[in-house]
């Protein structure tokens, strides 16, 4: 099968416009000794075929557990209207805007959605979109890092250890020293903190609501970060942000994060969509592209890639990121996301996933032998404590349809008997009230 | 055309969610809220859907326009893949799923995408193993120079270096800098290929790898590349292919015969996923047998009763390089493209992308100055040199083609082409297409000896002239403001 439109007279007289015999000639360059030495691929299938064969595979999948796992990935409803505008082949078929004349619809879309990051974080301007937030996490400490000329990064341990284990595997080549700060009941401990933060820290990075869903203010910690001329950076969960502090307010330099909570399916991981957005006075050291503002020859308003000195296709070894693709259909989902849902909208659903979550630990703490953990405030994910190992509970819970939390030993040494449990606002009181059920009978 | 904030309307709602179910919680503590809401536009879901569904139409894209824009291979996406991905047991599936205790047999059909997926890019390609975890090429670009660092300390060598030659993407350098290499910058020939005499002599044991493209960025297979990647090799180096240009090779050459021990895939390229308007992408690393134990975690692998499992006990591995296992919708496309194509499909897909390219070349070659005067492979490169005497210059020819409804070529790369113009047209578009677009291209070679400005003054048919980019640079204005 193939999507090849050439008819076999078509093939005859374009090799004679060429000059050559057959097509083989044109492959002459490659010596016969190069040629493959085994091309063993399966002939192709029809599009039924094909299409049969993916659905039987995607029926071996679980989908019909109640979800209760995020650990920074979450399932949020997805409004229709979403997927239409990101099925629109005017914007998923085109490349990087390069020639912004025939592509002011994805540039202006793409300033739209630097506008809502910079909404949503409190900052001056995000660039247009990171590979995911772990990525986004690294090149904020690449940035902090040059900017700084410092080369310690001091990493609270709430931040998730996906993305900590991200950093420590892009670095490994650099010579940067990492100092992990531990998790306090859940919290991050300034003491810890400010005992290793000096005139060498490059940067502070912290995540908010933390790993274990905790909420914290960080603004003390930043204006003493700020006090060694080191950078304050924040991972955060964009949903949040409807109804928390910002890092903007907080006085952070850079804040990056995960942005599949703002209309992208869960997808196995990806794709997803790494944002960030930084102070104006450093936006020259940021990563990737970004869009800005300006007049056509007429003086009408128009936009375009701006800050392009920045970049690998000028400044090949000396760029401030190798970055090329970024995450674009997926910032295009974020916008019109943001767009629906509105100020208002994003506030409730904010509110919504806070009060659920809320719900849930009230109803979860009624059972004996469960603890909730979580002594700060938390957002939409908790800790709960057990005294069996997790482990074995979140199995028995998957035989009676739940995926009732992630169980954190495997992250965290000494927490085999913990589980964060998420809540969204698609848990509805009667799934909730079924979990506690459940889990109280699995313990029982 | 208006912005979406212009638009906002206070009172207005484009979505709304049911009244919750629970009561409300106490409200959290002031000093953990924001100050105020954010200024997210209200509208109704017809307005947004209008606003982006009119923004759409302000672009080109492949299902609307030709779109043969040089190293970026924009070929037809299939429609029926979109389909696939949006499958419920695709879609819905919680990555952590299969880490949960027990939770491996509860993403056996994602798992089974992956493994898949890996075997037949491992087979095209030569290589022996793929990680599927880069999300883009220049991002499995850094993973492959960081399996390399991984290799040689391991090898307990500390090498400084990695070679590229100045005809390359402008990833390449950047990789291999970020990664904390030095790079070496190898001149190109009279004849397009990279400068073998200078390659002699930079070539020393504190070379890590070599990076290439092949073809490469001018469009021509090097029949050297044997010799060079035993040249590295003798020097302990690794050989980096950059898979930007497989489109050329399928069932040709593989990457693994020639030579090769780390490479990557663009999937949007070859594999037919979307480009998305600049990503997602998909950027797989294939290595050969030497490297497999440095591959990030976790690998899918089969156990003995043929299930699917991840395995993350690798002491050799580099780590992760992306939350999870890669982007998993764009590798699922690509996954269903190979097989609808299957072993014809995709040898023939790269005969017909490289007799299109040849076409073009054939047929441009009196007009426009060709780069090299030798037959390309799957894209054909210009030089604008002829025009410029006239006035006329590359961006022109790109702002003049856009007036006539075509997405230009690529223009200024590769860097070593004065004026350049990087065709490479795909083999999904029909010789019609073709035909129309070079009697364009001509009509612009006889309008820059007759009547330059003509084409100097383009675009005025499109929603905006030419814009002002030093001002967007000087003035940054990336955010709107109320």
């Amino acid at each position: 099968m193939s999507y090849i439109p050439h008819t076999e007279d078509d093939i005859r007289q374009m090799l004679k416009t060429i000059g050559v015999a057959g097509i083989d000639d044109l492959f002459k360059d490659i010596p016969s000794e190069l040629r493959p030495k085994s091309f063993n691929i399966p002939e192709g299938k029809s599009e039924f075929e094909v299409t049969q064969h993916l659905r039987k595979l995607s029926a071996k999948n679980a989908t019909h557990l109640v979800n209760f796992v995020g650990a920074g990935f979450y399932d949020h409803f997805i409004p229709a209207a979403v997927d239409a505008i990101a099925a629109r082949p005017e914007f998923y078929t085109a490349y990087t805007p390069y020639q912004p004349e025939c592509s002011q619809g994805w540039l202006q879309a793409i300033y739209e959605y630097q506008t809502i990051i910079c909404e949503l974080t409190g900052l001056d301007v995000a660039n247009a979109s990171l590979y995911d937030g772990g990525t986004a996490l690294y090149e904020a400490a690449m940035m902090a890092l040059r900017l700084t000329g410092r080369n310690k990064i001091i990493m609270d341990s709430g931040v998730s250890l996906i993305y900590r284990t991200m950093l420590y595997t892009y670095t490994s080549n650099l010579s940067i020293e990492f100092v992990e700060i531990p998790v306090v009941h859940g919290q991050s401990s300034r003491e810890e903190l400010f005992k290793h933060l000096d005139d060498k820290t490059a940067a502070v990075i912290l995540q908010n609501p933390n790993f274990f869903g905790a909420i914290d203010d960080y603004s003390d910690v930043v204006s003493r970060v700020h006090k060694f001329g080191a950078l304050a950076v924040a991972s955060v969960y964009p949903v949040s942000l409807g109804m928390l502090k910002p890092p903007g307010e907080m006085g952070f330099d850079i804040a990056t994060g995960e942005g599949q909570s703002l209309g992208l399916p869960l997808s196995f991981g990806g794709p997803y969509l790494g944002f960030m957005s930084v102070k104006k006075e450093i936006v020259r050291s940021m990563p990737g592209r970004i869009v800005g503002a300006t007049v056509d020859s007429d003086g009408k308003r128009g936009f375009v890639l701006t800050l392009q000195t920045r970049e690998q296709h000028i400044r090949r070894e000396k760029a401030t990121s190798n970055i090329c693709s970024n995450e674009a259909l997926c910032a295009l989902r974020a916008v019109v996301f943001a767009a629906l849902l509105g100020r208002g909208g994003l506030k409730e659903l904010a509110e919504h996933n806070y009060w659920k979550a809320e719900f849930a630990k009230k109803t979860l703490a009624r059972i004996p032998d469960v603890e909730v953990k979580s002594s700060s405030p938390t957002f939409n994910e908790f800790t709960i404590c057990l005294k069996r190992p997790a482990d074995e509970v979140v199995y028995k819970m998957i035989d009676k349809g739940f995926a009732c939390g992630f169980p954190l030993g495997r992250f965290y040494k000494g927490m085999d008997n913990y589980i964060l449990v998420a809540v969204t606002e698609k848990r509805t009181r009667e799934e909730i009230c079924l979990l506690a059920d459940s889990l109280e009978a699995v313990l029982r | 055309m208006k912005l979406i904030f212009e638009r906002h309307k206070s009172g207005r709602r484009g979505f709304s969610y049911a009244l919750p179910d629970v009561p409300q919680a106490k409200p959290l503590a002031k000093q953990y809220c924001r100050k105020n809401d954010t200024l997210l536009p209200s509208l109704s879901e017809l307005d947004v859907v209008r606003h982006y569904t009119n923004l759409s139409r302000l672009n080109f894209s492949v299902d609307t326009n030709f779109y043969p824009l040089g190293s970026c291979t924009m070929k037809y996406n299939p429609k029926f893949t979109e389909r696939i991905v949006a499958f419920e047991g695709f879609a819905q599936v919680h990555p952590l799923l299969p880490q949960l205790s027990g939770g491996g047999m509860l993403a056996q059909g994602s798992l089974e995408v992956l493994y898949e997926t890996e075997k037949l890019l491992a087979e095209i390609t030569g290589m022996n193993a793929f990680t599927m975890q880069p999300l883009a090429g220049a991002h499995g670009e850094l993973t492959g120079i960081m399996l390399i660092a991984a290799y040689h300390k391991d090898n307990g060598a500390r090498r400084k270096y990695v070679i590229v030659p100045d005809s390359s993407h402008g990833t390449n350098p950047a990789s291999a800098a970020i990664a904390g290499y030095k790079v070496i910058v190898i001149p190109t020939d009279k004849d397009g290929y990279m400068d073998l005499e200078e390659y002699k002599k930079k070539l020393n044991n504190e070379v890590a790898a070599v990076m290439l493209t092949c073809p490469d960025t001018l469009g021509i297979f090097n029949p050297n590349i044997k010799r060079i990647a035993d040249m590295a090799h003798e020097a302990g180096a690794l050989m980096y292919y950059d898979g930007a240009n497989l489109n050329a090779l399928l069932g040709k050459a593989r990457p693994g015969d020639l030579g090769f021990d780390v490479m990557h895939i663009n999937l949007h390229k070859t594999f037919a996923t979307p480009h998305g308007g600049g990503g997602p992408g998909g950027g797989p690393v294939g290595v050969s047998e030497k490297l497999v134990d440095f591959l990030p975690i976790p690998r899918v692998v089969k156990r003995v009763d043929g299930t699917l499992a991840l395995d993350y006990h690798r002491h050799k591995s580099i780590g992760y390089v992306a939350p999870f296992y890669g982007n998993f919708g764009v590798i699922l496309k690509a996954y269903a493209y190979m097989l609808y194509l299957g072993k014809a499909g995709l040898i023939q897909a790269a005969e017909i992308a490289v007799l299109n390219a040849n076409y073009c070349l054939a047929s441009l070659k009196e007009y426009f100055a060709p780069a090299f005067d030798k037959k390309c492979m799957h894209e054909c490169v210009f030089s604008a040199s002829r025009q410029v005497k006239n006035g006329v210059h590359a961006l022109d020819i790109a702002k003049y083609l856009i007036d006539k409804g075509y997405h230009p070529p690529t223009i200024y790369f590769p860097l070593i082409v004065k004026e350049a113009l990087m065709i490479e047209p795909t083999e999904t578009e029909s010789k019609e297409t073709l035909d129309e677009f070079i009697a364009v291209m001509i009509e612009i070679a006889r309008l820059a000896e007759e009547n330059p400005s003509c084409v100097t003054q383009a675009p005025i048919h499109t929603p905006v002239k030419r814009l002002d980019e030093t001002k967007a640079a000087r003035e940054p204005n990336l955010r709107w403001q109320p």
